[in-house]
């Protein structure tokens, strides 16, 4: 009834005169609100927090760029929806040609500047922690992509080396609740070193070596493997992490005299528990 | 012939048919020995519809790999192949060409009142160039060694003599040496039909806003393809000529390529879209019956993006560790800010006129929609700790396809909407209105599960993907919407193919347009135009259907609000 009367009001009033109906912008609030409203119990978007201190700021970082998205994104969207549809041909007659309005046009060149200022300030304020490196980290571990494998030697004992090529899935053991230094580079062509749960990822390169930090703060396994293209076993190039208690860490390494003896003591301190798909899940682990 | 036909007669063009340039030897001739931008731009255009079936064509077939974690249906080796060139070919040979060697060519000089290009015989070359480098790229695929496999970014070292030692390496670097020739040749074309050739009246705020477009689009290339050309020769000689530039061993950069690479890479995303946005921003005024809202702050939004285009390169390269991450981020949240001000001038422009959803018209809201996901996934990759876990994973793939989806809904807008002044005849709208639908759908069913399996951390350029067999749903519901895009696409050929010998009743200006290209018959008469109307804003055509209907600037709203007249009550 309400649309009938609606309807016919429309066509009786002159095109030019046309505005956009208050129902029609009460419409637009009330489907924004949900989005707005949820803002007290913030999903996390298809991530999770991760495991490693700057994980954490990160997912915070996403949350807030998904939930402005959506709010412009969808704010956008209904608008064109809106427009599309509320004026739609009725009759044969040439609206008004209205070419310029200098509030609306000063408005949507603004605001959105203001936005983006604030999106890049937090983008700083996470990325700069992210990226440095500490001098004199108390772990060290030295990554060398090739093709199709990984090789992960520990500087604290040079006799520790673990090799391993496509499938059969090296194992990069790091501590938890310490900082771990990686030097990252390549042997052939560019690889990508990628871990999820860490919500990181750097490109292993020849003639250059990366240098980041990982303060991890929960035991698992994560199952990753190589994200840049690099040849015809590029979809088979895996690795996996594991993170053990920084004292095992420590007590293994130095009492190895392989890789193979690294990965066996490293595995005998964390029982095999946490399973890929749950090692977000993980345990703190708290040290005393 | 009488010197001023007005728009109205079609009698002449009746009376031509079944003398008709395309059929009969002599046809032929004139078609390889043509300099008309007309027929130009018609080649470019089949061309380049053809070269974009054949990359869906192998679209179709990476999406049936993916239904099953194991693949299955071709081998590794054919995978990076069949991805490799299905990204060159969409890239390189569909994108670029249809938008500035195959609309623009045809419709900116007839929007700008010129006869032809400014460069006739330079104008055929870089089609030529661009057909043989075609041709050249995809015979790759019949060579011992297979097609190029090392991805459509050809990083360096994977793309060397040792790594990819084909001759498919070598075909694909020659096809994007001929197409960057053609592609800069086409550049200065535009660029000098834009300055040179305009008609008495047109002057630079008075052209229509697919020109303009066009305009900072051939200025781009002028920038970046040499660029690219520059890069590729230098590959070349790494390959062949025993020089090290892009090789660590030997004391060069493999980064050097990417930079360079990207140099070109990332205004070519400009080039490639802003043609687009150009049809759009014509349609939708059109469909409207408005004026462009907010026309000049949209050259200036224009003029920006391309601007700003040229400093962002190295958003392509967060995850190399060696460029200035907060340089280049700030430079990409920057060009969101012109980019959102066109969404404001189309949705302003539709704003109080008269919507018409004729196909075109749904295309062009389709490409909006579209664009509008590309665009905001583009702000969230735009920040360094956002790209580092997305980097490489479906998220990104999502996000580009989001952006190049949008393309393509665009440019069959652009050919929905100018088909009638090409050929004098309409396309089926029924047919135009469900591919719309199965496009428009099955486009968005293909990227939001790219966005989710990315995040949950499936790398692109898999081949098979056993270690996680739980992104299998999202890739079976992607590859649906990737076959359901497929099928629009026959939808489009049944359709084209359909009204090739359908009657000609579009007349010169079947949509009531504002653009100079309106005023003359359907197709247009050699050199375009019999008469010209006057030029006295950025709608000449409409104008002189519509003397009573002028658009209305800040000054001509009601008096009452204007600074002068509220001054002039206060005295």
């Amino acid at each position: 009834m309400n649309d009938h009367a609606n309807t016919t009001d429309s066509a009786i009033a002159p095109a030019s005169t046309r505005r956009p109906s208050r129902k029609g912008l009460g419409w637009i609030a009330l489907a924004i609100a949900p989005i707005v409203l949820s803002g007290c119990q913030i999903p996390g978007f298809g991530i999770n927090e991760g495991v490693t201190e700057s994980s954490h700021k990160v997912y915070k970082l996403w949350q807030g760029f998904m939930v402005t998205g959506l709010i412009v994104g969808g704010f956008t969207f209904l608008l064109i929806v809106y427009a599309a549809i509320r004026y739609r041909r009725r009759n044969n007659e040439i609206p008004r040609q209205t070419q310029y309005n200098t509030l609306v046009e000063v408005l949507y060149t603004v605001i959105p500047t203001i936005i983006v200022a604030g999106l890049f300030y937090f983008t700083i304020v996470v990325e700069n922690p992210e990226v440095a490196v500490i001098k004199n980290p108390p772990a060290k571990v030295k990554v060398v992509a090739f093709q199709w494998g990984w090789r992960f030697s520990y500087p604290e004992n040079p006799k520790v080396n673990i090799v391993g090529q496509t499938t059969e899935n090296p194992e990069l053991i790091m501590p938890v609740g310490e900082t771990i230094q990686v030097d990252l580079s390549s042997l052939d062509v560019v690889h990508g070193f990628y871990i999820k749960e860490f919500s990181f990822s750097q490109y292993a390169q020849p003639g250059v070596v990366n240098k980041f930090d990982f303060k991890v703060d929960k035991v698992g396994e994560f199952q990753t493997q190589c994200t840049q293209m690099c040849g015809l076993y590029h979809s088979l190039m895996y690795f996996k992490v594991k993170t053990i208690p920084a004292s095992d860490y420590h007590q293994c390494l130095t009492s190895s005299n392989s890789g193979d003896e690294f990965v066996a003591c490293a595995n005998k301190t964390t029982p095999a528990l946490y399973h890929r798909n749950t090692a977000t899940q993980g345990a703190t682990v708290h040290h005393g | 012939m009488v010197d001023t036909l007005q728009p109205t007669t079609e009698h002449a063009h009746g009376d031509d048919h079944g003398h008709d340039e395309h059929h009969g030897a002599s046809g032929l001739l004139n078609w390889l020995t043509t300099t008309d931008h007309k027929i130009i731009g018609m080649n470019y255009t089949v061309t380049s519809v053809v070269m974009m079936l054949l990359g869906g064509a192998m679209a179709m077939l990476i999406r049936a790999q993916l239904t099953v974690p194991d693949g299955g249906l071709v081998s590794l080796a054919k995978y990076n192949e069949l991805f490799t060139m299905h990204g060159s070919i969409m890239i390189y040979l569909f994108a670029g060409p249809f938008a500035f060697g195959g609309l623009a060519n045809y419709m900116v000089p007839i929007q700008i009142g010129a006869p032809d290009m400014a460069f006739p015989r330079l104008n055929a070359l870089s089609y030529w160039l661009y057909l043989t480098g075609s041709v050249t790229m995809l015979l790759g695929f019949f060579t011992s060694g297979g097609a190029a496999n090392f991805g459509w970014v050809g990083y360096a070292p994977l793309s060397n003599a040792v790594n990819a030692p084909g001759a498919g390496a070598d075909l694909w670097i020659g096809a994007l040496i001929l197409t960057g020739f053609s592609a800069i040749f086409t550049g200065v074309n535009l660029v000098a039909t834009i300055f040179y050739l305009r008609a008495p009246g047109m002057t630079m705020f008075r052209m229509p806003i697919f020109t303009w477009n066009m305009l900072v689009t051939g200025i781009l290339i002028l920038l970046a393809f040499p660029v690219l050309t520059a890069g590729l020769v230098m590959l070349y000689c790494d390959r062949h000529f025993g020089t090290h530039i892009y090789d660590a061993n030997g004391g060069g950069s493999p980064v050097l390529w990417q930079h360079i690479f990207w140099f070109w890479g990332h205004p070519e995303v400009y080039i490639l879209a802003l043609p687009f946005f150009g049809m759009v921003t014509e349609i939708i005024p059109v469909f409207s019956k408005k004026p462009l809202f907010g026309y000049k702050g949209m050259v200036f939004a224009t003029i920006t993006i391309a601007a700003l285009s040229t400093g962002v390169w190295a958003h392509h390269m967060f995850t190399t560790g060696v460029v200035l991450l907060p340089f280049f981020s700030f430079m990409t949240y920057l060009i969101s800010i012109p980019t959102g001000m066109k969404f404001f001038n189309w949705i302003g422009s539709m704003w109080g006129g008269q919507v018409q959803y004729t196909s075109a018209m749904l295309f062009a809201i389709g490409f909006l929609l579209t664009f509008l996901i590309g665009g905001i996934t583009g702000i969230l990759l735009a920040s360094p700790p956002l790209d580092f876990f997305t980097h490489d994973t479906y998220f990104v793939v999502a996000h580009f396809h989001s952006v190049v989806i949008a393309l393509v809904i665009g440019a069959m807008a652009g050919i929905f909407y100018w088909y009638p002044k090409m050929t004098g005849r309409f396309l089926n709208e029924r047919l135009g209105k469900l591919q719309f639908w199965l496009l428009t759908l099955g486009g968005l069913l293909f990227v939001m599960p790219g966005y989710l399996v990315g995040l949950r951390g499936m790398p692109r350029r898999m081949a098979v993907y056993i270690i996680d067999p739980t992104w299998q749903n999202l890739n079976i519901w992607s590859s649906i919407g990737g076959f359901l895009m497929g099928i629009s696409m026959l939808v489009f050929a049944a359709n084209a193919l359909k009204t090739l010998k359908a009657p000609k009743t579009a007349g010169p200006n079947p949509w009531d347009g504002h653009t100079l290209e309106w005023f003359t018959t359907s197709p247009p008469p050699h050199h375009n135009f019999y008469s010209l109307p006057n030029i006295k804003s950025e709608r000449p055509t409409w104008d002189y259907f519509h003397p009573d209907a002028p658009a209305l600037t800040h000054d001509d709203h009601d008096p009452s609000h204007v600074p002068g007249a509220v001054k002039a009550d206060a005295q």
